[in-house]
């Protein structure tokens, strides 16, 4: 998009891109690169040179049974928490749209949980879901040794899932009320008239409506749960028991930060750069109309 | 619209309620556990009502971590990232907006590309340049020769060599060199009409007095929008300040909330780790229910 | 008060040519209106005046200073815009003063100017007000208030009524003639409504596809349009447009074979010429000596005063003014004659209007006693 309306002034414009210009460059740019060329070399920690090696890197993380374990994982984890997120998130929204006393209410409590820092709520979920005290831990009395995230790598898995779809229920419920509110009441008005009830309207008008938004919230939800887990694996499971909750970040920060494999982690970085953008380039073609950058 | 759906009422408000409670129990439950002892909170069943404890767990809490300079850290960090994309997003929009001078494509697509990657994926590179910011301009200047020609003309060698680790700016930069609020601003600028720009050029304004006279003002709104959620995030953040802060001077109160973890075999003092999760939590919840509508309109707006 | 001159001054987007060679002399204090469809140019072409848009060729000069590169502040021209461009974020005092301020002019005589423009204005209560509370009416006095306050040697409109409601729209047009008359300061005026134009005017200045078609006064253009263009564009209903073919003896034939007399010409024989005749100046019933000449009637349209009665006539769009009587019991067809004197002739090919010894013929002379105007 351009506007016709532009000031002469060129040099003023290049002067007041340049900050940004410079941040992006040193902290965005150069590291990214960065990563590329770690990735084909084996590099020793800090300093001491780097021997090229081409896709070594690769071949060995792609030979690497531990990657494919967090590969897994992180797979399995976008997929439970984006479905159990926006399921809910627009079953609320729905519901929440119809506008019923108290509406407002739900509408402002059911935000909140987004705004909480995900370290926070993952301490705040191990103790509600810890074996031997806190809120779950009735069941256990109930049936002893049935629930323990500490041992049991499904019951870990569980715990970082239904703690990282708390937060999202909110982020996702935002979008889908918005989104619902933005449907021109009209349409709602015409096809009741048009003799469809409730049901009948929510899933021949609003629900086709929504499409966009329901592509748009997936893909944000997926990235997210790349990047904003870190925090929850870290506080509530440290990617136990057994790496039974390893996921992608969690292994690029373990091998590159702690234990000192600044290539494999590179090469790791670079792979899951590639997805993130693979799957942006799916939003933008799916979801055109949202976003129009010429 | 007249509708008579009593049993859909029904279901409205039951469903509605149940997710009310899904959203509000962990809250309450941190609040309850914070206020008892360490019995009283490792009781099976878990104790449903407040118990009389909470300002003594919330002053061990407080003291444990050293959470006053780490809250007052925090408070640095998120309101220095939200300042930071606030300003730099709008000049940056400005330019794009306003301006043709070449290259300015080139450049549009540049920053554009920076909201893919996400700073946790890129996590090691960054954390390489923050520990010696000047590592890209003193290679190019190696590689390019540069720096040859300016030792033989000025007799100096440069080398410059510069950590952001431990600092509060090694904190903020990077998290400020993103596209999010440029774009939040470019749709907004976009959205002026061209009559406006011109009437101030009429009126005999030039860029910088538009700028300021004009587009400021109208823009209070997305600088709301956007200090809000950006100054949620920057506190929310852990991995990189987690990572940037190795001495506990410059720690944020979210990385310290890992020193509150009750050890496996130790003693578990759920009531204190309770209290300290609040004591975090507060302040961002404080800002979300305040500025509700601000952070609303900057989630739906940024679109991250 | 400034003389404005345009030099083939042309504007072109990459291949695109929006402004053709454009020659055009504004005098000192003169009401110029640029009439024309929309996208012919008309708005690029006030646009260069003013400085917003840079020229692809030619010159424009202000009071005999080229000002092809000076900025918009440096030209010394104020203009209204199509939708105000108001500052949504400043009072109306604020929107008026914005000029001054950024001259630097101190406070207090800011706000003596602005209450001085207000009054005028009629806008001294809503000082305090934003934009946003003030009706269509208001904003546009705003916009000119904006424009007055610079005291400027040129005044540029664009289309600034086209916002507002038709009663409104009236009573702005006169506003805005008075003003003139007071200021006489030069003003442009873009609009595509030819009503418009005809009342505000001095000259017209007829634009097409990036060309002037004409430049004269209003009543040059009602009389002796230059061209099929202005007379298709200038009038209400627009001039009836009819083929016809010049015959041996000089008569026109129609489409349909039907002859009509022409005024005095210098056509050949066979030339295809369009014949253009107003709709109010046609008389209905047959001729003494002439053919079957009838309106195939299709619809009536009832102003009260008069009717205009639509219809084919040799297979083209006809329009003709009727009595209002005729209203009532409207017949199928309509015998008409077409006064020889009435008629404009215009090459079919180009358009361009062909001299006829009726072009002569100036507005009917009408005699209307002089009484001396009540002192005011």
């Amino acid at each position: 998009m351009e506007r016709r309306a532009s000031f002469r002034h060129w040099w003023i414009g290049i002067a007041f891109a340049v900050p940004q210009i410079v941040l992006i460059f040193t902290f965005f740019y150069w590291p990214a690169g960065q990563a590329v060329y770690w990735s084909m070399t084996l590099q020793q920690p800090w300093g001491g040179g780097n021997i090229w090696v081409g896709f070594d890197n690769f071949r060995q993380i792609f030979a690497d049974a531990l990657y494919w374990n967090s590969v897994a994982l992180s797979t399995v984890f976008a997929l439970f928490s984006t479905v159990l997120s926006m399921g809910l998130a627009l079953m609320l929204a729905v519901f929440v749209d119809r506008e019923l006393t108290g509406s407002k209410i739900y509408r402002v409590v059911m935000i909140w949980p987004y705004g909480i820092a995900a370290p926070a709520l993952a301490l705040a979920f191990r103790f509600i879901m810890a074996p031997e005290a806190g809120f779950l831990s009735f069941v256990n009395r109930l049936w002893p040794g049935l629930w323990d995230p500490g041992l049991d790598g499904t019951d870990a898995m569980i715990s970082v899932i239904v703690a990282f779809s708390w937060k999202y229920v909110g982020y996702d419920f935002v979008f889908f009320l918005s989104a619902l509110q933005g449907i021109p009441k009209a349409l709602k008005e015409a096809a009741a008239l048009d003799g469809a009830g409730w049901l009948r309207r929510l899933w021949d008008v609003q629900l086709p409506l929504l499409t966009p938004t329901v592509f748009f919230l997936l893909v944000i939800d997926i990235t997210e749960s790349f990047q904003d887990s870190f925090g929850i694996v870290d506080i509530m499971t440290s990617g136990g028991p057994a790496r039974a909750t390893e996921l992608m970040v969690y292994k690029i920060y373990f091998d590159g930060f702690k234990g000192l494999d600044y290539s494999g982690a590179a090469a790791q970085s670079i792979i899951l750069m590639g997805l993130i953008v693979a799957l942006t380039v799916l939003q933008f073609r799916f979801i055109e109309r949202r976003v129009h950058y010429k | 619209m007249i509708e008579r759906t009593p049993i859909l009422n029904t279901i409205t408000h039951v469903v509605l309620f149940v997710g009310f409670l899904a959203s509000i129990t962990p809250f309450v439950v941190v609040a309850i556990a914070a206020s008892h002892d360490l019995v009283a909170v490792n009781l099976v069943p878990m104790p449903m009502l407040p118990g009389g404890h909470f300002w003594e767990n919330l002053h061990t809490a407080w003291t444990t971590a050293d959470l006053g300079p780490k809250l007052v850290n925090s408070f640095i960090f998120a309101g220095g990232v939200a300042a930071g994309k606030v300003l730099i997003s709008a000049i940056t929009a400005f330019a794009i907006v306003f301006f043709r001078f070449p290259g300015r494509q080139a450049i549009f697509w540049a920053i554009f590309i920076t909201l893919m990657l996400p700073l946790e994926v890129r996590i090691v590179p960054t954390y390489a340049v923050a520990a010696d910011v000047f590592e890209p301009y003193r290679t190019i200047l190696d590689v390019t020769g540069l720096n040859g020609l300016i030792e033989s003309i000025a007799g100096v060698r440069l080398d410059l060599k510069f950590g952001l680790l431990n600092s509060y700016a090694g904190l903020i930069l990077p998290l400020v060199a993103t596209a999010t609020g440029t774009f939040l601003y470019r749709q907004f600028f976009l959205t002026i009409p061209d009559e406006l720009v011109e009437a101030a050029k009429m009126d005999g304004a030039g860029p910088i007095r538009f700028f300021v006279d004009v587009l400021l003002p109208l823009s209070r709104n997305n600088v709301a929008a956007l200090a809000t959620i950006m100054f949620l995030w920057a506190w929310n953040q852990y991995l990189w300040p987690l990572l940037v802060t190795t001495e506990p001077s410059h720690a944020t109160a979210v990385t310290e909330l890992k020193q509150l973890i009750p050890n496996v075999g130790g003693i578990p003092e759920w009531n204190i780790a309770m209290a300290g999760t609040l004591i975090v939590m507060t302040p961002t919840l404080v800002v979300v229910v305040a500025m509700q509508r601000w952070f609303v309109r900057g989630l739906i707006s940024t679109e991250k | 008060m400034a003389d404005i001159s345009l030099r083939k001054v042309a504007k072109s987007y990459g291949k695109t040519s929006v402004v053709e060679a454009l020659d055009l002399d504004i005098h000192s204090g003169e009401f110029i209106v640029v009439l024309g469809p929309s996208g012919c140019g008309k708005s690029t072409l006030l646009r260069m005046i003013a400085g917003l848009e840079e020229i692809s060729g030619g010159e424009i000069a202000i009071e005999d200073r080229v000002v092809d590169r000076l900025e918009p502040r440096e030209r010394g021209c104020a203009m209204v815009f199509q939708n105000y461009a108001l500052y949504p974020h400043m009072t109306v005092a604020d929107n008026i003063g914005y000029s001054l301020k950024v001259a630097g002019v101190p406070k207090a005589e800011r706000r003596a100017r602005i209450e001085k423009v207000a009054a005028t204005l009629a806008l001294d209560t809503l000082l305090d007000r934003r934009p946003a509370q003030l009706s269509g009416g208001q904003r546009q006095r705003v916009a000119m208030g904006r424009a007055m306050i610079r005291e400027p040697k040129v005044f540029l409109f664009d289309e600034p009524l086209s916002n507002l409601d038709a009663k409104l729209r009236v009573q702005m047009r006169i506003e805005i003639r008075k003003l003139h008359n007071r200021l006489a300061a030069t003003s442009i005026f873009v609009t595509h409504d030819q009503v418009e134009a005809m009342t505000l005017a001095d000259r017209i200045v007829v634009m097409n596809a990036g060309k002037v078609e004409q430049v004269g006064t209003p009543l040059d253009l009602w009389n002796r349009p230059a061209s099929r263009f202005v007379a298709g564009f200038v009038g209400s209903p627009p001039m009836n447009l009819v083929e016809a073919t010049i015959a041996a003896d000089g008569a026109g034939v129609l489409a349909d074979g039907t002859r009509i007399d022409l005024p005095e010409h210098r056509l050949a024989r066979d030339a295809a010429v369009i014949v253009g005749v107003r709709a109010e100046d046609v008389r209905i019933g047959p001729a003494v000596n002439d053919p079957r000449l009838v309106l195939g009637v299709e619809f009536i349209e009832r102003l009260g005063s008069a009717s205009l009665v639509h219809g084919r006539l040799a297979g083209a769009d006809f329009v003709v003014t009727a009595p209002p009587a005729l209203a009532e019991g409207a017949p199928e067809g309509l015998a008409l004659t077409l006064p020889v004197d009435r008629l404009h002739l215009f090459d079919a090919v180009d358009g361009r209007r062909i001299e006829t010894d009726a072009s002569s013929v100036e507005a009917l002379p009408i005699a209307f006693e002089t009484v001396a105007a009540p002192a005011l």
